[in-house]
């Protein structure tokens, strides 16, 4: 499933239209800045496989997200770093590896129209994009006049990589008080599985069991990415991009905003745990995650063709020894 | 839990306002624990106060029956000063008269629509023209929008038209149908699936994204239901069909 996807629709929650916009806004932002857009242009999301493009004009293009196959003609590339593709020439991107969402975004942007302030496709209300749906094969996009030099990009130091292990972190509330506190307990104490019951609006977690006190209605009210709901099933859910803005069951507590896409991202199947911490732990982490994107962004460097620059191994070597340039310069294109 | 410290756990359910954070962007403002017009005009008078002067940081008010929902950038400002802002606000919001708006719906009760208009009436023991009468004499007021783009949740269904919602929902109901759903009305804002009961259509567009206003209602919107005949609800169609609004609010002091 592919859509277009641009920052998300800002003002609307109060008419019930919720943003929509990347599930991985940080892989997105450095997809659109590696071909020289603005973060806040539109790319193409899909889940779990790219597809097949081709361009009727010369362009820039990157895929983030996660690890995938990509070809341009006959020629591997690499994700997270812009190529060109020629006009005519057929561009193909493969499944990907470890990861549920990935990016593509093109030099220009994808240049659908604004549907309220937005090109972000809402699939469930039939809304922006590409005619308000995923796409389908012989779709044709319009593009956006390229921005930039034109020149092809890297960052000057490979981003930091997570480690699956490390635990998604949840403030509690804003219903944490309709649950027991043994059941609380069990957020922070017992694993959870990412199900294949998954999409753009919401996350089925399988898991303990999280009864609520009294019931799982609550009176409706708002919702956001990132809210766990526990309906009567008592199975979690988070809610993703495209949730409903309100809602009427229960939120035990809300994954901060900084570890929404990390969960997103992780593949079906997954096991992880919750460990809650507070509001100010989860404002601080986001400050810090603002500050180390900007800073990625603002690192990306000229790619030279062929051969890496002595510039580019003098930053490797000043993230520590973590990263090895020579597997980087194999794996590059001829 | 134990070692978070939250300023207000523990202390009584009743206060008002309770602030319920949803992580670092967002946070609950909870007015009561009851559905009641007082409540939720206390709700939409803070949120119209925070639109009208925004806090640094200030993203979103999204009013619902009992309690308000504001989104902020933590890159800007914080939960606590946020609370600390809405606190203030609540206070002065108090004092302050809204005017209201009331929408006059112009409704053919009958045609493809009407799905339930018969079987409902013969369920409450009372003729269609009962029904419609019922139905078009009370004035009702928008809790809240949500579940659908310009969804509106209407408050104030004579309790004779009370009716559970069906146990199958339907595939697809259109847009404009006029549903019954619980002790609540509504307008089909979209066409969708639905397990609400329907009497009659609406001309009337409450979402068009193609109008300079795509959204018609507000929360603390007052609307009554005005039943008109076939060929004038076609009329209105063919112009709501262009993108007019076709129907204006009046103000209501």
């Amino acid at each position: 499933m592919t859509s277009v996807q641009d920052k998300g629709r800002r003002g609307y929650r109060s008419y019930g239209v919720s943003a929509a916009g990347p599930m991985d806004w940080p892989s997105m932002a450095l997809a659109n800045r590696l071909c020289g857009n603005s973060t806040e242009a539109a790319a193409l999301e899909f889940a779990a496989m790219g597809g097949t493009f081709r361009a009727e004009r010369t362009i820039r293009f990157a895929v983030t997200g996660g690890d995938c196959d990509i070809r341009v003609g006959e020629v591997p590339v690499q994700p997270g770093e812009s190529h060109q593709l020629d006009a005519g020439e057929t561009l193909r991107i493969g499944a990907l590896r470890g990861a549920a969402w990935g990016y593509f975004a093109v030099s220009g942007g994808i240049a659908t129209p604004e549907v309220l302030g937005s090109r972000a496709t809402h699939l469930r209300f039939g809304l922006g994009g590409h005619e308000g749906r995923a796409l389908r094969a012989g779709d044709k996009l319009p593009l956006g006049a390229p921005e930039g030099d034109g020149a092809l990009l890297r960052p000057a130091s490979p981003p930091a990589a997570h480690r699956l292990s490390d635990p998604i972190r949840i403030v509690l509330g804003p219903q944490d008080r309709k649950f027991a506190p043994e059941v609380l307990d069990r957020l922070s104490t017992e694993e959870f599985l990412i199900t294949a019951q998954r999409d753009r609006m919401a996350s089925i977690l399988d898991g303990p069991d999280l009864p609520a006190i009294d019931g799982h209605d609550i009176i409706s009210d708002g919702a956001v990415p990132g809210a766990i709901q526990v309906p009567g099933s008592s199975k979690p859910m988070v809610l993703m991009a495209e949730c409903q803005t309100t809602g009427g069951y229960p939120k035990i507590a809300t994954v901060i905003s900084v570890d929404l896409p990390r969960l997103a991202q992780m593949p079906t199947g997954t096991r992880f745990r919750f460990q809650v911490v507070d509001r100010p732990t989860a404002e601080e982490a986001a400050r810090r995650q603002a500050s180390a994107l900007a800073a990625l962004l603002d690192s990306l460097v000229g790619k030279s063709t062929g051969h890496l620059t002595s510039e580019y191994l003098l930053s490797c070597d000043l993230v520590g020894g973590i990263y090895d340039p020579e597997a980087i310069l194999m794996g590059r294109a001829p | 839990m134990t070692g978070l410290k939250e300023p207000l756990r523990g202390q009584s359910v009743d206060r008002c306002p309770l602030f319920l954070p949803l992580g670092e962007r967002a946070v609950t403002v909870s007015f009561g624990d009851t559905i009641d017009e007082e409540t939720n005009e206390a709700v939409i008078r803070v949120a119209d106060s925070l639109r009208d002067h925004p806090f640094d940081g200030f993203e979103e008010a999204v009013p619902t029956y009992r309690s308000l929902l504001i989104l902020y950038d933590p890159l800007v400002t914080s939960g606590d000063r946020v609370e600390q802002v809405v606190a203030e606000r609540f206070a002065a919001a108090e004092q302050a008269a809204r005017p209201a708006r009331r929408w006059h719906i112009p409704v053919y009760y009958g045609g493809e629509a009407a799905l339930d208009l018969e079987s409902l009436s013969a369920e409450k023991g009372m003729t269609q023209q009962e029904l419609i009468a019922l139905h078009s004499s009370a004035e009702y007021r928008v809790f809240m929008i949500g579940f659908a783009p310009g969804f509106v949740y209407l408050g104030g269904l004579p309790e004779q038209l009370h009716v559970p919602r069906l146990p199958k929902p339907r595939q697809l109901v259109p847009a404009g149908a006029i549903g019954i759903g619980g002790q609540q009305a509504s307008v089909n804002s979209v066409a969708g699936p639905s397990g609400w009961r329907f009497i009659g259509s609406t001309p009337v567009r409450l979402f068009d994204p193609k109008r300079a206003k795509p959204f018609l209602l507000s929360a603390g919107d007052l609307v009554r239901f005005e039943p008109v005949a076939e060929a004038e609800a076609s009329e209105l169609a063919v112009r709501a069909a262009r993108g007019e609004a076709v129907v204006q609010p009046e103000l209501v002091a």
